[in-house]
């Protein structure tokens, strides 16, 4: 359970530099931090106390596996993270060659 | 085992790698390349719209066959709804491919372009024929991940900080997507939207599954900028090329957004009354603010983007009020009503509002600007514009006899029959207001006169722009058709079916 509330605080980290940042590039790395709590959860999903890699052995059949679904959604999520990440650096690189300040207050030409 | 179906999503994909070597040697390939895919995936999407009817197809990649009716692989689905949105998706991309042959001359790099298009497709496409849930998450980020992109074409001030704005909200959205997921895997153990719904059948916790409804209707509901969610949609609707616009308001928060809350909510979770009414809320609370914010617009396209909200708003109310009467177990045949409303209204947005933001990119194409203040008698310099634009003025708001009308006529005899009757009179307030806010669209751009008089050089747009609005003004027509018996049947009947019956869908594809 106490992994599930660290995650759980990971994640309101990550929230509450998304919220307060005013460095576009910190928001982008709390973005990542919530991310990665994401990931944790999920990988703490799968996992069974005692269990094993889930690799069958004939020999010894009453093993307990840890259940391997999560850990390929973790995978899948991960590259898709990473995707998200660089075009968010991507974006910032260029706000950066436009307005000359990563302070997120001088970038508001758009209201209303 | 339908062969067709994987190639909604395996086509543009394909595509979009061939549009990238072969764009390189070639220099008109891309443009002419990227409609032909579209215009193939229409007409395969026409096939399935005439055939699916009552039966539902199922793919399984890999072959992976069910073990003691547990399915093991991932499934592809299509059943009369997604029939509908998959049509929606691809004749719409056409369309606005087919546009911007023209239109995309004024950004350089147009490979780029093109390609991230076919991405945004496939990814929209996989959204929708998904059957699993963890797919529907990865192939929306697919789509999302392109359409920040494609907000950001134009790497200007504004449309770099729209997109900023847009991928921020966007991965929280996903972060909370992907929470609900987890949950929902922890206790069904198993990620097939009708295997869990009969995960769920014999008790749940119910705080629990409260909780996870909350985090997916929060996030899908972000994808789909219900109000209190709204904040990145004008700006990222508004700052990206006109032809994207088109696609991000017409079909992107349709097929990412609301499409998935009624497919899961219907198909994958039982419906309780609370969350039923929670989510009429939201869509009430859409459909009046949004049309309030867009009143006072002055820019054309932050104005349609408003706009969208709002008629996202109906869509989702009148879901919500079919929802309502599910979960109260009563009255079946006005849920019904109110359900085919919605989806008919769906269709209908898809048509009117991709038509409005052509028109809008026609008028920046030919005039240079997007502030109604300074445009001005454009009725004589683009007569088809203005015509067309005319159409779907008058489509958005309701009159007869164009598609508009009829699903916002059965939007409100619906909640007339529900008993709710204060939602009907705001549905009829908001059209209203459309009106108003349409007739000042009209009168600034069209009919004003010229501001400052420079008009002789304003002329009308190229023959591959008007042709995508002349066709999409005649499918707004053509839709009012679909209310008339004998082909209602044929066509919306089959989804309403799909999502009314509680264990219908289930059992269609665990059968398979």
């Amino acid at each position: 359970m106490t992994a599930y509330i660290m995650c759980f605080i990971l994640f309101l980290v990550g929230l509450y530099g998304v919220i307060t940042r005013r460095n576009l590039v910190k928001i982008a790395v709390s973005m990542s931090i919530m991310e990665i709590s994401t990931f944790l959860f999920f990988a703490l999903l799968g996992y069974i106390d005692g269990g094993v890699a889930p690799i069958v052995d004939p020999a010894d059949p009453v093993q307990t596996y840890v259940d391997p679904l999560p850990q390929a959604l973790v995978l899948t999520a991960i590259v898709i993270g990473l995707a998200t990440t660089s075009m968010m650096m991507a974006i910032i690189i260029r706000l950066y060659r436009k307005y000359g300040t990563f302070d997120i207050r001088e970038i508001k030409n758009l209201k209303g | 085992m339908n062969p067709l179906i994987p190639l909604f999503v395996i086509i543009p994909l394909v595509g979009a790698f061939l549009i990238m070597i072969i764009g390189r040697f070639i220099k008109e390939f891309n443009k002419y390349f990227a409609s032909l895919i579209l215009f193939s995936l229409a007409l395969i999407s026409f096939y399935f719209l005439f055939t699916t009817r009552e039966n539902s197809f199922v793919y399984k990649v890999g072959g992976w066959e069910p073990i003691n009716n547990i399915p093991i692989g991932i499934y592809m689905v299509m059943d009369g709804f997604t029939a509908i949105v998959v049509c929606i998706i691809n004749f719409i991309g056409f369309l606005s491919a087919f546009y911007s042959i023209s239109y995309i001359k004024r950004y350089t790099s147009e490979n780029y372009f093109y390609a991230l298009f076919c991405l945004m497709i496939a990814g929209m496409n996989g959204v929708v024929i998904s059957g699993d849930i963890f797919n529907i998450f990865v192939f929306l980020e697919i789509s999302v991940i392109s359409s920040y992109a494609l907000v950001a074409f134009g790497v200007e001030k504004n449309e770099l900080e729209a997109s900023f704005k847009y991928q921020v909200l966007g991965g929280l959205a996903s972060f909370l997507i992907l929470f609900g997921i987890g949950f929902l895997y922890w206790k069904a153990k198993t990620l097939n939207i009708a295997d869990i719904k009969g995960a769920f059948s014999n008790g749940y916790d119910k705080t629990y599954y409260l909780f996870v409804q909350i985090l997916i209707l929060s996030g899908f509901g972000l994808k789909a900028a219900i109000i209190p969610f709204h904040a990145w949609l004008p700006d990222a609707h508004s700052s990206a090329p006109s032809p994207i616009s088109a696609m991000l308001s017409g079909v992107l928060i349709k097929a990412v957004g609301i499409y998935v809350i009624i497919r899961l909510f219907f198909n994958m979770f039982y419906i309780s009354e609370g969350m039923s009414v929670l989510i009429t809320t939201l869509g009430t609370l859409s459909m009046v603010i949004g049309v309030f914010l867009a009143i006072g617009q002055w820019d054309i396209k932050r104005l349609l983007a408003y706009h969208s909200i709002s008629q996202m708003g109906y869509v989702v109310m009148s879901v919500g009020i079919g929802m309502i009467l599910v979960s109260r177990g009563v009255r079946n045949e006005v849920a019904a009503l109110a359900i085919t409303g919605g989806i008919f209204h769906l269709i209908n947005h898809a048509a009117f509002k991709g038509l409005l933001f052509l028109n809008a990119g026609a008028i920046e194409y030919s005039t240079g600007t997007r502030d109604l203040r300074e445009m001005g008698g454009l009725a004589k310099a683009m007569p088809a514009t203005s015509a067309t634009s005319f159409v779907a003025s008058l489509s958005i708001s309701g009159i007869p006899p164009f598609n508009g009308f009829f699903s916002k006529l059965i939007i409100i005899i619906a909640a007339v029959m529900a008993r709710f009757y204060l939602l009907a009179a705001l549905a009829v307030i908001v059209s209203i207001i459309t009106l108003a806010s349409f007739m000042k669209f009209q009168r600034y751009a069209f009919y004003n006169e010229d501001p400052d008089k420079k008009k002789n050089s304003i002329k009308e747009v190229p023959f591959p722009m008007l042709f995508s609005m002349i066709i999409l003004s005649i499918v707004c027509l053509l839709l009012s058709i679909l209310v008339f018996p004998g082909i209602r049947e044929l066509i919306l009947t089959p989804a309403i079916d799909i999502l009314m019956d509680p264990s219908k869908y289930s059992s269609q594809i665990i059968g398979m």
